[in-house]
């Protein structure tokens, strides 16, 4: 072995071996073939990290580890013996255990219940034992850093602590492979940290960590092995302390990309939207947007950057019409639009693509095509009907413009993989001929290749005169892509700066000035 | 980006998948199958079974149980179901008959006045859209899930119905010349080109039914809100919109067959289209229709209601007991949902 990396949570242990293995692994779906003929070596008491960009075939190859689905042709070993996981229980008994890109988690149970779901304590086989599933359920939630009650519904936390609760169901077996798909997408630097020593601790034991991410910083930090996938092939496996960001990006895309700074923004344009007195009041009458007031001008990109619980989501949810109790006044393109309904402020120019694509952003019975148009059905009616070449012409140039990867428009939306999905409801808010453009952490679960298109997109649609708001809590993506960054901060605007003014320090700071110094707040702070 | 916009094609062999695509499409077709092997039998074991007037016969069963099972279609598409369309035909039925036979009482006008026969026609079918609407309020303003709510109504407007006649049965609805309100019974005897009146409303409605729900915006509302209702708002749906129509379609539908079946008979029974609901529901899902929502096709459904017909009529001539029809009824629907769980499988993607 060569020299570490510092930053490593620590370094391959003596003994390593191969406990997983996948042979000429093939899986084909109808008009694809996500996986062609792959090898890949899982390696015990290490992270093992898989990257790839969408569509890759990542996601496919740790289902059919996981049992979720079977390959087409080769085989898999563990430790050896040839092995075959018709269902998710036949990995589980193997010890495989999986924490879902997408949470597979049953929101009106508790965060006790989705835990031990599969495996619950019981009396005498019938009879649930609360009392050790609540014991076993809080015991995880400390080692995972978190204070939540095992009795709360799923359904009433946030994204990031859903994941964790994943996280802690996946943990709850006697796991000897762990599979984690982009376990940080949803979470907070601080969570990320928690995340890294369980992984440690994990990784002490044993377990084989197979770690899923398009976070490359976060990758090679943490990596003992990497592999990467294109296009269904295995392009590439090393140690991970033989490689570099750079070598994985060659391997992952074929070329270096952009790290473009955007031109100086267009002084002096009307403004698209105007928000004053934005005032939502949450539960037990926590203030979760407090008096915000906001202007964005025709051509500008703007970042609402801040923490989890600062408020972003709710204010876009504000602006969209999801929260008629909300107080306060919104105007886009002039035209006051406080009081009207969802549909007439899409009609009016407004758009979102929201944070959680699955549950509010695809409509999962209906094709590619169909998702992309759904939004904009008005204005393809004719007569009664709806204009079937017209619609062809807009959702075929939308998959080119967008260059949504997809073997024709008529394949079911759910074939497709997150980045590419994540596509397609950008481009069905596109195809409404928005004046503004809201996008509620747009790159979550998205590799850099889609990220940059992304951010390329958002730029080309501001030149056509389009208002672009966005919610990241990701520094470096926030200080790339926007014009203007508002800061929020326990609901208030804390900061807003043009980007060549602002600094990292100075955003951090911002997002938590309106922060208690409570101990609990604390916790939330992110880490420098 | 260089990557190619179109994925690469999969590397199975060519005999393996075109044996799959054969077998999808036999599954697929499941239902269309199953009806031309009913028909096939009846052919061969019944005297009759395939003469003009035995056609014809069945033709008229049939027109029945597609008109609800279109409307119940379209309601199950978007998530709900509709138990209320049984006794809206019942209730649709009597209120023509009480009209034709006693009239509209006008008090401030001391006088009772007999609609002519497209008023009552009118009348009726605005009592099934009436409750329609109510069903798709209570669902949509007040989040009565669809079951209790049609479950509540089909009471109501079985009650309804009972109430009206106090339970009696008006008979011969031929109407009086002095009245002006002859013509009743032509909905149910007529023809065109001797083709019988509900047949041709049969034709017509499915092919209206099928363009509205592959080739207009309210169709494809009405698919994505079965689908993933939160996603259709945010896409600007108006879901609440969509869901109420459905329901008044079901309802108006649901009236014109209490229409159709009182002029056939000539007569106006309360107890009229008792479990009809259950046939229509068994119709959409033979051909295809998932209860979940968002999956189905009225093509299927129209398939589904003729399995439903002639399966029925047939066992009837064949002298099978009524009790053994629905044992065979019932393993009929239970097979049909089997199938369409197999093909889910097999295209787990598709």
């Amino acid at each position: 072995m060569t020299a570490e990396l510092s930053s490593r949570v620590s370094g391959p242990s003596a003994g390593e071996e191969v406990l997983l293995r996948a042979e000429q692994i093939s899986k084909s779906f109808p008009g694809t073939l996500a996986l062609d003929k792959v090898d890949y070596q899982v390696r015990r008491a290490a992270v093992n990290v898989l990257v790839g960009e969408n569509g890759a075939g990542k996601s496919t190859l740790m289902k059919i580890l996981a049992g979720v689905e079977q390959p087409t042709a080769g085989r898999l070993l563990m430790e050896g013996h040839p092995v075959s996981f018709r269902t998710v229980h036949d990995a589980a008994v193997h010890g495989i255990g999986i924490v879902f890109q997408e949470m597979n988690l049953c929101p009106n149970l508790s965060i006790a219940d989705n835990i031990f779901l599969t495996h619950p304590f019981t009396r005498a086989g019938v009879h649930l034992d609360r009392k050790r599933q609540h014991a076993g359920a809080s015991e995880l939630m400390r080692r995972l850093e978190h204070n939540l009650d095992p009795e709360t519904p799923v359904g009433a936390l946030r994204i990031g602590e859903q994941q964790v609760v994943e996280i802690a169901k996946a943990l709850s077996r006697d796991v000897r492979v762990l599979i984690m798909d982009e376990p940080t997408s949803a979470l907070s630097a601080a969570e990320v940290e928690v995340l890294f020593r369980v992984i440690g601790e994990l990784k002490r034991h044993g377990v084989a960590i197979i770690y899923i991410s398009h976070r490359l910083e976060e990758v090679v930090r943490i990596g003992d092995h990497i592999a990467v996938l294109r296009d269904g092939c295995m392009q590439a496996q090393a140690p991970m302390s033989q490689v570099d960001v750079s070598w994985i990006i060659e391997r992952m895309v074929g070329r270096r990309p952009l790290a473009e700074r955007r031109p100086a923004p267009v002084e002096g344009r009307e403004d698209v939207l105007r928000v004053e007195g934005a005032t939502l009041v949450g539960e037990g009458g926590k203030r979760l947007v407090d008096g915000v007031d906001l202007r964005i001008a025709a051509g500008e990109v703007v970042a609402l950057y801040g923490l989890m619980g600062a408020g972003r989501s709710e204010l876009f949810e504000f602006i969209f019409g999801l929260r008629p109790e909300g107080r306060g006044r919104v105007w886009v393109g002039g035209r006051e639009i406080t009081r009207l309904s969802l549909a007439d402020r899409i009609r009016a120019g407004v758009s979102l693509v929201p944070e959680d694509r699955q549950r509010d952003g695809l409509i999962q019975n209906l094709s590619v095509a169909r998702n992309l148009s759904i939004a904009s059905l008005y204005q393809l009616r004719r007569w009664l009907r709806v204009d079937r070449e017209r619609e062809a012409a807009m959702v075929g140039g939308m998959i080119e413009k967008l260059r949504i990867k997809v073997a024709s428009p008529d394949a079911s939306i759910t074939s497709l993989s997150g980045g590419n999905q994540q596509k397609v409801v950008i481009g069905k808010n596109l195809l409404t001929a928005p004046k503004l453009l809201l996008l509620d952490d747009p790159t979550r679960g998205i590799d850099i290749g889609a990220k940059a298109e992304v951010f390329k997109t958002m730029r080309q649609l501001a030149d056509g005169g389009l208002a672009v708001l966005f919610a990241s809590s990701d520094l470096k993506e926030v200080l790339t892509a926007a014009d203007r960054i508002v800061v929020l901060s326990q609901g208030k605007v804390a900061g807003d700066l043009m980007r060549d003014d602002a600094s990292e320090e100075q955003l951090v700071s911002a997002s938590t000035r309106f922060i208690a110094t409570s101990p609990a707040a604390a916790r939330h702070a992110p880490e420098l | 980006m260089t990557e190619p916009i179109v994925a690469p094609a999969p590397s199975t062999t060519r005999g393996d998948s075109s044996r799959a695509r054969a077998l999808q499409l036999l599954v697929r077709m499941r239902t269309f199958i199953a009806l031309i092997l009913v028909v096939a039998f009846f052919a061969a074991t019944t005297p009759n079974f395939v003469e003009l007037a035995n056609v014809v016969i069945i033709g008229r069963h049939v027109a029945i149980y597609a008109f609800l099972a279109i409307g119940m279609t379209f309601v199950i598409l978007t998530g709900g179901i509709d138990l209320s369309v049984g006794s809206i035909v019942g209730l649709s039925g009597m209120v023509a008959g009480f009209l034709i036979t006693r009239g509209l009482h006008l008090q401030f006008l001391h006088a009772t006045v007999y609609p002519s026969i497209p008023l009552v026609v009118a009348l009726s079918i605005l009592v099934g859209v009436v409750i329609g609407a109510v069903n798709g309020l209570l669902v949509t303003r007040f989040g009565v899930a669809p079951f209790i709510t049609t479950l509540g109504t089909m009471y109501i407007a079985r009650g309804a119905a009972l109430l009206l006649s106090g339970g009696e049965t008006f008979p011969n609805l031929i109407g009086r010349p002095e009245f002006g309100n002859q013509g009743f019974p032509v909905l149910g005897a007529g023809t065109i080109l001797h083709i019988p009146i509900s047949v041709c409303l049969l034709v017509v409605l499915a092919l209206a039914a099928a363009y509205l729900a592959t080739r207009t915006p309210l169709g494809r509302r009405i698919y994505a809100v079965g689908g993933n209702e939160r996603a259709a708002a945010l896409s600007g749906v108006y879901v609440d919109r969509v869901k109420v129509t459905v329901y008044v379609l079901s309802g108006g539908l649901a009236a014109l067959t209490g229409l159709v079946v009182s002029s056939q008979l000539v007569a106006s029974h309360p107890a009229a289209g008792e479990t009809f609901e259950m046939n229509a529901i068994a119709a959409a899902v033979l051909g295809g229709t998932s209860l979940a929502g968002g999956r189905g096709s009225i093509g299927g459904t129209i398939v589904g209601a003729f399995v439903i017909g002639v399966l029925g009529d047939g066992l009837v001539m064949l002298g099978v007991s009524a009790f053994w029809q629905m044992v065979i009824k019932g393993v009929v629907i239970i097979a049909a949902v089997v199938l369409d769980q197999m093909q889910r499988r097999m295209a787990p993607r598709a």
